[in-house]
């Protein structure tokens, strides 16, 4: 005897069997893909600071791969209270995801934490907000490698010997402060005991001002042996200023540069050696990141896994926090193999 | 009769530059509401009137300043030293109420030495304040050196952030607006507004008609310091951020609204009304302009051409009406042969 009952039990059961394994494998597929009709917005610090061009470049070109819409907008002086109103417009025109580079570890947040409450996500890049502020931060390297590795270079250069100083760009970026403390950690090593750090200068990542920062200190330093300076503004106006003084090669300058502005110094003799990641590979995972987060694909926790594109897959260490790599060395034997 | 004609004469020019502003006003926001559907929202607008808080706070004492025939530069490196005041008293404990009123005394006394130097040496305002501009800038890098304070406490800065309950309104700017009606009727329904006219219309004049000008400017500096003190304090709390660089610049977006505003250069003429239409329009021109995605180099341009078109304009609708009632008194004469 055929009961109803049981036979419609056994078609409820098929079907959900079915649909379970249906599910299962949209949901597999899911983890993957990025979802349609994506909107990220990119706030580099400023907007005409040629390593953000280059960066938000890189994300620009992540977001055509994904088919997301992407926009670059940002003030065009490096300050908190300016990137504010782009933040509030951008929580306005409901962006999917925000990426941003931090002018201010702190002054940001209430108005991020505005951005997160209407679901929009939130990726620092390049300078970090505190993690309360974003759910992941894509950093170039470890920033203790960055920060030790410049001490290690200028050291090289300049026999671990005589007075040096330090080229920052504003004196509340997150990323500047965080390479400059673990520099001054490396200075502690008793191989460095020779090395006396005079002076930290912040050019605000202005030309002028980097140009006429690095003229002050040579001359209330007149001892001064070397400078390193992090940030691509500060290094290329320190070589110019550099390259047409009479200290041109007796003076070291180390730091964060892009082979294109930094060519002809190198060329010229007055750097011999500088560093960095790729600004383009930086906005490009950054990109990934957002996409990943918008799309319910991660959360930002410790330990999950994402793809990247052509980076390949990432996985999220403590605090959100991704790191891209560690960084390339340039010098006048591999500089014209890089354009950018 | 000739300096009745003259007077209402006066009073209609004004009236159609705060007519034309409005009308400005108007076609700025139809026109935002219909570029971008999200620019009539409660939260746009709670954006847009906090973000020009602090200028508009400053641009209040300063249109007084200007009606005058005088100018402070010196406003914004006032907002960045009572920042920086602000931040170190907080970090050496002391009480935020008090540290507050500490703050707000600091900026009269900005405006005290600003005003001391201009009375009693008879100088111009203009070098006295460029001087104070960067020395007050300076006292704020003495204070604070390249640190910022950031940890305030949460309800201030959730006043700095925070919307009057149930409306639009930033908290901050209901202290504008309180402030602006103050101003209102200083300046134009008691006898010390008109003071301020006749100061700056004609000063040997008022003197001799009994005005005290020292005193009067005396006050109109130190209320400039005050409340550029407080713009401080507001900027502080909205970005919980107490820095030596906070405002920088900030006096040239006030001076350009008080100039949009109606006020005139040379003294003697502006009214509160035109001076907050020109900042509403300064603010919704930006915000639409932001929302539009359009690049803040731009935006620069636009507010430049502003001021420009804003000095330039009241001119050129004077001298047509010369031309007009010139040409129309060669007509009266014609006619009657």
């Amino acid at each position: 005897m055929n009961n109803p009952m049981n036979q419609s039990i056994t078609i409820k059961i098929a079907a959900l069997i079915l649909s379970l394994t249906i599910l299962g494998t949209t949901s597999h597929g899911e983890e993957k893909e990025i979802k349609k009709g994506l909107k990220i917005a990119f706030v580099p610090k400023n907007i005409n600071n040629p390593y953000n061009v280059i960066e938000t470049g890189g994300s620009m070109v992540a977001c055509k791969e994904m088919g997301v819409e992407g926009k670059v907008v940002g003030p065009s002086d490096p300050s908190a209270s300016s990137q504010v109103s782009y933040i509030n417009t951008l929580i306005t025109q409901r962006e999917s995801a925000i990426v941003l580079a931090a002018n201010d570890p702190n002054a940001l947040i209430p108005y991020l934490k505005r951005a997160m409450d209407q679901k929009i996500k939130v990726v620092t890049m390049d300078s970090d907000t505190a993690p309360e502020g974003r759910s992941i931060f894509v950093n170039q390297a470890t920033s203790e490698g960055i920060g030790r590795g410049q001490v290690q270079m200028l050291a090289k250069e300049i026999n671990n010997q005589g007075e040096i100083a330090i080229l920052s760009a504003t004196p509340n970026a997150t990323n500047q402060n965080t390479w400059i403390k673990f520099m001054q950690e490396e200075l502690q090593k008793p191989e460095y005991k020779g090395m006396k750090l005079v002076k930290i200068a912040y050019g605000n990542d202005e030309d002028q001002k980097s140009f006429t920062e690095t003229q002050g200190l040579l001359q209330a330093y007149p001892n001064l042996k070397g400078i390193i300076s992090p940030t691509t503004v500060g290094v290329a106006a320190a070589a110019r200023y550099l390259s047409t003084s009479p200290l041109k090669g007796k003076v070291a300058l180390v730091g964060l540069g892009t082979p294109n502005q930094m060519r002809e110094f190198v060329k010229d003799g007055t750097v011999k050696e500088f560093a960095l990641w790729s600004p383009a590979d930086l906005g490009y995972l950054a990109a990934y990141a957002a996409a990943q987060l918008a799309s319910g694909n991660i959360e930002g926790k410790e330990g999950e896994t994402f793809t990247a594109g052509k980076l390949g897959s990432r996985t999220i260490g403590k605090d959100g926090v991704v790191i891209l790599g560690p960084p390339t060395v340039f010098t006048a034997e591999n500089i014209d193999q890089f354009n950018f | 009769m000739s300096e009745n004609e003259s007077s209402t004469r006066r009073l209609a020019r004004r009236l159609s530059w705060e007519a034309i502003l409005g009308a400005l006003l108007l076609i700025a926001i139809s026109g935002g509401g219909f570029i971008n559907k999200d620019f009539l929202t409660a939260e746009n607008w709670a954006n847009l009137l906090a973000n020009f808080v602090e200028i508009a706070l400053m641009a209040l004492p300063l249109s007084l300043i200007v009606i005058t025939n005088e100018i402070d530069l010196s406003v914004a490196s006032i907002l960045g030293l009572s920042s920086c005041l602000l931040g170190l008293l907080w970090e050496f404990k002391c009480p935020m109420p008090a540290a507050i009123v500490i703050c707000l005394f600091a900026g009269a006394l900005c405006g005290a030495l600003n005003g001391f130097l201009i009375v009693r040496f008879r100088l111009p305002s203009l070098a006295v304040t460029i001087g104070t501009l960067a020395l007050f800038r300076g006292f704020a890098f003495i204070l604070l050196g390249d640190t910022a304070v950031a940890d305030f406490p949460p309800e201030y800065a959730a006043f700095g952030l925070g919307v009057i309950a149930h409306t639009f309104v930033p908290a901050p700017f209901a202290i504008f607006i309180f402030l602006a009606i103050v101003f209102w009727v200083v300046l134009h329904h008691t006898t010390i507004g008109r003071s301020l006219y006749s100061v700056g219309g004609n000063q040997t004049a008022a003197f001799f008609s009994g005005v005290n000008i020292h005193r009067l400017k005396m006050l109109l500096f130190i209320c400039s310091g005050t409340i550029s003190a407080l713009a401080g304090i507001i900027y502080t709390f909205r970005f919980s951020s107490s820095r030596a660089d906070n405002g920088t610049g900030f006096e040239l977006s006030a001076i350009a609204a008080v100039f949009l505003g109606g006020v005139m250069v040379q003294g003697g003429k502006g009214t509160i009304t035109g001076v907050v239409l020109s900042l509403l329009l300064i603010g919704i021109i930006n915000n639409v302009l932001t929302l539009a995605d359009v690049s803040n180099e731009i935006l620069r341009i636009v507010t430049g051409s502003l001021l420009i078109l804003s000095v330039l304009l009241p001119n050129l609708i004077a001298s047509t009406r010369e031309r007009w009632r010139f040409m129309r008194r060669q007509r009266e004469i014609a006619a009657p042969v």
